[in-house]
């Protein structure tokens, strides 16, 4: 069967260049990059070198990442690292699970946490985040483009009101990396948060930029890994394809890529809607990042229409799975504000750079289809058309 | 060689589903593998009286964990569908409801009704499934002469689950397989073996999914306080059956039609619960020959062999899962009533259980007693 993965916000695959980069760490370069002889320093120079292209594509220096087993780690060193006991920290309704399980955590441990809402598009109002400042405020954490919108925060404002008041600024920006150009100095911020899998590089590799100077906890005790705030022997391979992965997103930006990006999820979202009556996007009329469309087709299940698309090869998703697997209500178009009915109607659709036009023509193809019969089969869906 | 359709399984884990899921693909059909996520195991693992963890459960992580497996490798699409929020309004909350006026409630009754042969059909249809096949113990057949679907006994009548399956329609039950109807359940197994699915040896489950050991009290006070409400207070009198006090007692919801212990009161011969008055929050006791009654109306009635009652009917009744089931007349008394008349008393009619009515091998229908 023929299968096109638009679930890209979900993982990605490893781009051919990425996985040709890390082999050879499996096998020939085997050290550890601790060690002092030549298979210590042949992996030591693999790991600096991707170090560098990482800090590049982020605008930081090189002794400012900290590599991580991935996107939660990332998050739960930044916020365990930044604050202590008595400490209060300011976080959004729309963050990511891992940044807002581990501010519980915090909160169990004696932190003091303030969750901000967001409006209808699911932005973040600077103006409710400097309201939550309070004088013991230590630590802001705002994501950088929400997972299931999109939709990009207004970070560098935010960064703005951290550095007024003094607290630091952890910027969650796993779905925003390689996907929207990056500067940490231009938003200001003490760390931010990437993922591996979410850049074709693979599971199991991330990376935390910490401004320099800034004293952070480590997670782990152990050797002196990554200047003591990681402790770990380094994932060589993993670490190798996230410098790849890095060094291929400058290019695409250098070569327009992310514009292209754009322009075929415009394509898809548009020839959805002209196709599909009683639909819209959710974030609409906000700057999203280029990959991602969440659409809402009222009437329908979003469970069923993932599974039904799925049966026909076209992998998207719906809300958050939860342990067993179940999908759960999303708690980001809850946040928004989206009333139960069309928050479980709601699809995401995302893009990476292995998609090609067909795999757009499939999913048109494939996708008003899919509403037509579940709507056919809908009560509520029926009831309506007879009234009407 | 059959025709081959597009069928969904209902899985949950355990080896009659899994045998199930096995077989029909044996056949040749598409198959398709769905969990129904119904319960969140841990909502109340931590409340008082209840466990911090609940292991090998239906919904349970394990579970679904087993059924995912079964999928993988009979090599079938799997699913799981979260269904949480019906089952909590159309399960849960009539089974608390039901106790704390007194009567004596059948959740799997329900969740079949209103889950199982509902929702899961619906997301069947949905996701492009022609019917539903379970790992329950009932056949399905259609009546040429009656023109309708029938429900019948199974082969195995240790394992009989018709009672619990009263409540299906004709376009559920034209929408239905039941694969194990013509099987023993060491034939279950030993299929499951040269399947070679892992969990043949698996126990089966006896109680009710979401109320760990069984213990409904607990359940209820658990429940009630997580969604913070209060119990309501149903602590009222007990007394005889000519209305004599004899003792007050804690709550209705403590107490079933037929109970003989806990009743707080010493007397010389054995005291039994026969009957509550919700209204009164009276729990009336007497002797065991009090418990016996000729006779039980039914509401919620829902008829599968035949469409109408027009004339009584002779029948035999089961008024509980393991219960002989019983001669007796049936009669239409109200649009939606009927009326039961054993040809000998039974012991321990209980509100809020079903009665379900069978001609030999075929359920007739069933209703719910009042």
């Amino acid at each position: 069967m023929r299968r096109i993965y638009l679930d890209n916000n979900a993982t990605t695959p490893v781009l051919p260049e990425v996985l040709e980069a890390m082999r050879p760490y499996f096998g020939e370069h085997f050290g550890n990059a601790s060690s002092i002889h030549h298979h210590g320093q042949e992996t030591r120079a693999a790991v600096e070198q991707a170090r560098d292209s990482v800090a590049l594509l982020l605008g930081c220096r090189s002794t400012e990442i900290v590599f991580t087993s991935g996107g939660t780690e990332s998050d739960n060193l930044a916020i365990a690292g930044l604050v202590s006991a008595g400490d209060h920290i300011i976080t959004s309704s729309i963050e990511h699970h891992a940044v807002l399980h581990a501010c519980k955590h915090a909160e169990e441990m004696g932190c003091e946490v303030t969750c901000v809402p967001v409006d209808g598009r699911s932005l973040v109002n600077p103006d409710h985040v400097r309201r939550a400042l309070r004088p013991n405020t230590r630590l802001i954490s705002i994501m950088m483009a929400n997972n299931e919108t999109g939709v990009l925060q207004p970070v560098e404002e935010i960064g703005k009101i951290a550095e007024e008041a003094d607290v630091f600024l952890h910027v969650d920006a796993v779905q925003a990396c390689a996907k929207v150009p990056i500067d940490v100095n231009r938003v200001a911020c003490d760390a931010m948060s990437i993922s591996g899998h979410k850049m074709h590089a693979p599971q199991g590799v991330g990376a935390l930029y910490v401004r320099k100077e800034t004293h952070l906890q480590p997670l782990f005790y152990g050797g002196r890994h990554e200047r003591s705030r990681r402790a770990g022997t380094e994932n060589v391979a993993g670490i190798v394809a996230l410098g790849k992965a890095a060094e291929l997103a400058m290019q695409g930006f250098d070569r327009g890529e992310d514009k292209k990006m754009s322009a075929m999820r415009d394509r898809l979202e548009q020839g959805i809607l002209a196709q599909v009556e009683e639909a819209g996007v959710n974030g609409e009329g906000t700057l999203r990042v280029p990959n991602t469309s969440n659409i809402y087709f009222e009437h329908v299940e979003g469970e069923a229409m993932v599974i039904s698309l799925d049966l026909k090869g076209l992998a998207v998703s719906t809300g958050a799975a939860c342990s067993s697997g179940a999908i759960e209500p999303s708690h980001v178009l809850m946040a928004m504000g989206l009333p139960a009915n069309r928050a479980r109607s709601s699809i995401r659709f995302s893009l990476g750079k292995q998609n090609t036009a067909e795999d757009l023509d499939f999913a048109l193809g494939l996708v008003p289809e899919a509403v037509a019969r579940l709507r056919e089969l809908s009560p509520r869906y029926k009831k309506q058309v007879v009234i009407s | 060689m059959p025709i081959l359709k597009t069928i969904a399984v209902a899985m949950s884990g355990g080896v009659d589903s899994s045998t199930v899921a096995a077989m029909v693909r044996a056949e040749g059909h598409n198959v398709i593998g769905l969990t129904m996520q119904l319960w969140n195991q841990r909502r109340l693992a931590g409340h008082e009286g209840m466990p911090e963890q609940v292991t090998g459960r239906c919904c349970s992580l394990d579970d679904v964990y087993d059924a995912r497996r079964v999928a993988e490798h009979i090599g079938i699409p799997y699913y799981v569908v979260n269904h949480e929020e019906r089952f909590e309004n159309d399960v849960v909350r009539p089974f608390v409801a039901e106790y704390l006026s007194g009567r004596t409630p059948i959740p799997c009754s329900l969740c079949n009704n209103h889950l199982k042969f509902d929702q899961l059909h619906v997301v069947a249809r949905q996701i492009g499934a022609d019917c539903v096949a379970t790992g329950h113990y009932a056949r399905v057949e259609y009546d040429d002469s009656r023109g309708r679907w029938l429900l019948k006994r199974p082969t195995d009548r240790s394992k009989d689950q018709t009672y619990f399956l009263f409540g299906l329609t004709q376009e559920q039950l034209s929408r239905t397989l039941f694969p194990l109807g013509g099987m023993t359940k060491p034939e279950v197994r030993e299929l499951a073996r040269k399947h070679g699915l892992a969990l043949a040896e698996k126990p089966d489950s006896q109680e009710i999914c979401f109320v760990p050991g069984g213990d409904y009290k607990r359940f209820i006070d658990a429940y009630l306080a997580e969604r913070r409400e209060t119990l309501p207070d149903t602590a009222g009198e007990l007394v005889t059956a000519n209305g004599e006090v004899i003792g007050e007692h804690g709550g209705i919801h403590n107490f079933t039609v037929g109970q003989r212990k806990g009743l707080g009161v010493a007397t010389g011969s054995p005291l039994y619960v026969i009957q509550i008055n919700g209204a009164e929050k009276q729990v009336v006791v007497g002797g065991e020959e009090h418990l016996y009654s000729r006779t039980l109306r039914g509401r919620g009635v829902n008829l599968i062999s035949v469409e109408e009652l027009r004339e009584p009917l002779s029948v035999a009744v089961k008024i509980r899962h393991r219960h002989e089931a019983a001669p007796a007349m049936l009669e239409k008394i109200a649009a939606d009533e009927v009326l039961v008349t054993f040809a000998q008393p039974q012991r321990a009619i209980t509100p809020g259980q079903a009665a379900v009515f069978y001609d030999g091998d075929v359920v007739v229908g069933g209703a719910w007693i009042a």
